[in-house]
């Protein structure tokens, strides 16, 4: 199989995670959606990492991946706060930094 | 060591001074601050005497050393290094400005002890001692000017020592502007001159002058023209003097160190020193002289009306520096310079005499006010009377060799330099006149309530309430007023030697130039004026008649004072009724306030509101600032609605952004 095929999936899915990232409200479901934009760059690094036939890739992948549950801790952190202070689970009433 | 290490110790000691005090000053116990302060200045006098003694054991031709330390600025053009100009004109000068500031700085450590302001008082002091000693010695005219400035911004801090007296800031601001007006004449003289010399070195300067300028030129003689203006605005001279008189609302020391010995004589240095370029430009030596000349007439007239005891002094100050710049601008410059020394020594002792009078008389200045000091305060008597008979030209004091010197060489120039000559007798005549009207009136006649506490009961008067003597307004005797106690010259040590050590000075210090007998301080300076164009040689007539003439001059004016104010002390009223048009203009100072006032004063007071209400409003206010904000609250307007809140929103910008770049280098590649 060429490296094409590992580039089209990655490429779906971190078109499906942004997408998500886009339109759902819910910032669990936002944040799900993160995971698969990550996800997405991890296969694309073990893919290029199979195609040289070294191992730099998947060191990557495994930083990564540590970044990813940090984000996680934190995100999941937030959204319980906010179910806490009782406010509504919705991304788009969350707009105090407007100009 | 050779004579330029000492110049630099000379100019080392007094900044460490200031710098040390300036760090302590509220640490340093008692009087411990004065004493620093002395010693720094002596310091700086022993190494001051090293300089000259080093300097005399080389080559007459060789007697001009410079010494460079660093580079200020090396551009295209600009040589300015931090370098001093060691030679008999600046070492006469070191050696008169250290050791009389010693004296001062000794008399201040008693005079000041009662100020609540003392350590502060020795910073300024140290710190003015350093600013006069870097004018004097700088070898460049960067040096001079910062030497300058500084000068004027020690008189500032000084005159306004007592800051809480309104009379005292407004004095203070006045000698300030007025001395840069002079600074402004300073720096652009110094451009014209540099424009065709191209360096800012004096020895350079002075090399290349006459081959850039032609004699008369119009840039030479614009040059010195404001570098006279600079000169009149520091030594005091028509029509920049009116700063003079009020300075005195400072504390006595300062008007004996930096209003009469010191300061206010650095117009007298800066035309000998450029004396190269005056000689190119004889017009402006002719206006030097006729407004030295006229300086000493009108002051001296002001002097006979002055009332408070202090201006008396300043206005003979006044005259006696026009004596000083009418030698130095007409060529008779060994004659001028001393003068400035002897006047140094007689006119300090005069103003700590005249502490110590104030002293007695609890912070009160006016002649009116005062009679019959003379038993109350013998020791002060004596040095007032030294230094009236030595500024008065009476023989065989100091004053009076030197100001014959200088009438003998205006008077052998010929011409119409004469007029100058009747000029200078005519103020010696004054001159006699006002300092005895001043002495008389303050220590003849039946003694006054003051000096009759001193002498019935043995203590000092002090006023139940301190008042302001200029305004009479009420004041306490915390930091920013003078302090609670009074001193007086009988009963502090370092007053009496400070004034014995001076009135002895005053009376041998013209023993350096007798004229036919000794002529040390003509040939000391003779290496300085070596290339002078202007030889005077007056003849051996025209000396013994001016010698003989001013002794008549002046014991004429004495013996006028004690006819008028002592022998029939109803005189000076009737006098004064029936010149009344003479006496008025007289007390007012020949209008002199009045006439800056209307002519400079309102004119840009008007302009400056006028200024304010179109200019500022319309321009400044309106286009600059209104238009700046228009601009940028337009801008921000038009961003704004970008800034939703949305964070889906910002997630899609970035999306598409990085999207666009990352299309832009695929279609790159």
């Amino acid at each position: 199989m060429t490296i094409a095929w590992y580039l089209a999936v990655s490429a779906l899915i971190f078109a499906i995670g942004a997408g998500g990232v886009l339109v759902r409200r819910n910032p669990l479901v936002v944040l799900l959606c993160l995971e698969l934009m990550l996800n997405a760059a991890n296969l694309a690094l073990i893919g290029f990492s199979r195609m040289w036939g070294n191992g730099d890739g998947q060191v990557f992948a495994l930083i990564v991946m540590v970044v990813a549950a940090c984000e996680v801790t934190v995100g999941l952190g937030v959204i319980v706060a906010m179910h806490r202070l009782r406010l509504p689970v919705d991304v788009d009433t969350m707009r105090e930094l407007q100009g | 060591m050779s004579a330029t290490t000492a110049a630099w110790i000379v100019l080392a000691a007094p900044l460490a001074g200031t710098i040390i005090m300036s760090l302590l000053f509220n640490r340093l116990p008692g009087r411990s601050a004065g004493w620093i302060a002395t010693a720094a200045i002596a310091v700086s006098f022993v190494f001051a005497l090293v300089a000259l003694v080093k300097l005399q054991q080389l080559a007459p031709a060789h007697r001009e050393l410079t010494s460079s330390l660093w580079s200020i600025v090396r551009t295209t053009g600009v040589d300015a290094n931090a370098s001093l100009l060691v030679d008999p004109l600046s070492v006469l000068m070191i050696c008169v400005v250290a050791g009389v500031s010693t004296l001062i700085h000794l008399y201040s450590v008693s005079y000041m002890s009662g100020d609540r302001g003392y350590s502060r008082f020795f910073v300024y002091l140290n710190f003015f001692v350093f600013s006069m000693l870097l004018l004097v010695l700088a070898g460049n005219f960067l040096l001079l000017i910062v030497g300058w400035a500084f000068v004027g911004a020690a008189s500032y801090m000084l005159i306004s020592f007592w800051y809480r007296r309104t009379t005292a800031t407004r004095a203070g601001i006045k000698a300030f502007v007025i001395n840069v007006v002079g600074d402004v004449g300073l720096v652009l003289g110094t451009f014209f001159i540099f424009r065709h010399t191209h360096t800012l070195d004096f020895v350079a300067t002075f090399h290349v002058a006459p081959k850039v300028f032609a004699s008369g030129s119009g840039d030479v003689t614009a040059g010195c023209l404001l570098l006279l203006v600079g000169a009149f605005a520091k030594s005091a001279q028509i029509p920049l003097h009116t700063w003079l008189p009020d300075a005195m609302e400072g504390p006595t020391p300062v008007s004996a160190l930096i209003h009469a010995a010191t300061m206010v004589t650095a117009g007298v240095y800066l035309i000998a020193r450029m004396h190269p370029l005056f000689q190119l430009a004889p017009a402006a030596g002719d206006v030097g002289a006729v407004i030295g000349a006229a300086t000493l007439l009108i002051a001296g007239t002001i002097g006979l009306a002055a009332t408070d005891l202090k201006r008396v002094i300043a206005y003979s100050t006044m005259s006696q520096i026009g004596y000083m710049i009418m030698a130095v601008s007409a060529g008779a410059y060994a004659a001028g310079l001393f003068h400035l020394m002897t006047h140094a020594f007689f006119k300090a002792l005069l103003f700590m005499a005249a502490g110590s009078v104030i002293g007695a008389m609890g912070g009160n200045q006016s002649l009116d006010r005062m009679s019959g000091m003379r038993r109350a305060l013998p020791f002060t008597f004596v040095c007032f009377i030294i230094g009236g008979l030595a500024l008065s030209g009476i023989p065989p004091f100091s004053g009076f060799f030197s100001k014959d010197d200088i009438l003998a060489q205006i008077g052998s120039r010929g011409g119409w330099y004469w007029g100058l000559y009747v000029a200078g007798y005519l103020g010696a005549l004054l001159t006699a006149l006002y300092t005895f009207r001043m002495i008389f009136r303050a220590f003849l006649g039946e003694p006054c309530a003051e000096a009759r506490e001193l002498i019935d009961h043995g203590h000092l008067f002090h006023p139940e309430q301190p008042t302001n003597p200029a305004n009479g307004e009420v004041e306490d005797t915390d930091v920013g007023f003078p302090g609670p106690e009074h001193v007086i010259a009988e009963r502090a040590r370092p007053m009496q030697v400070a004034m014995g050590l001076l009135a002895l000075l005053a009376v041998f210090g013209g023993i350096v130039g007798i004229p036919k007998t000794t002529t040390w301080l003509d040939s000391f300076l003779a290496p300085t004026f070596a290339s002078s164009t202007v030889h005077l040689h007056p003849s051996n007539t025209l000396i013994y008649f001016g010698l003989a003439l001013g002794t008549a001059v002046g014991l004429l004016g004495i013996l006028i004072a004690w006819v008028v104010w002592v022998a029939k002390p109803g005189t000076a009223p009737v006098i004064a009724t029936r010149l009344r048009p003479l006496t008025t203009l007289f007390e007012n100072k020949w209008y002199f306030d009045e006439l800056i006032d209307a002519l400079v004063v309102r004119p840009s007071a008007w302009f400056g509101s006028f200024a304010q209400g179109t200019f500022e409003r319309l321009f400044v206010n309106g286009a600059l600032i209104g238009g700046t904000t228009a601009v940028v609250r337009a801008g921000s307007a038009a961003v704004r609605s970008a800034e939703s809140g949305f964070v889906r929103y910002y997630v899609g910008f970035i999306v598409v952004g990085l999207t666009a770049v990352g299309l832009y280098f695929l279609v790159q590649s």
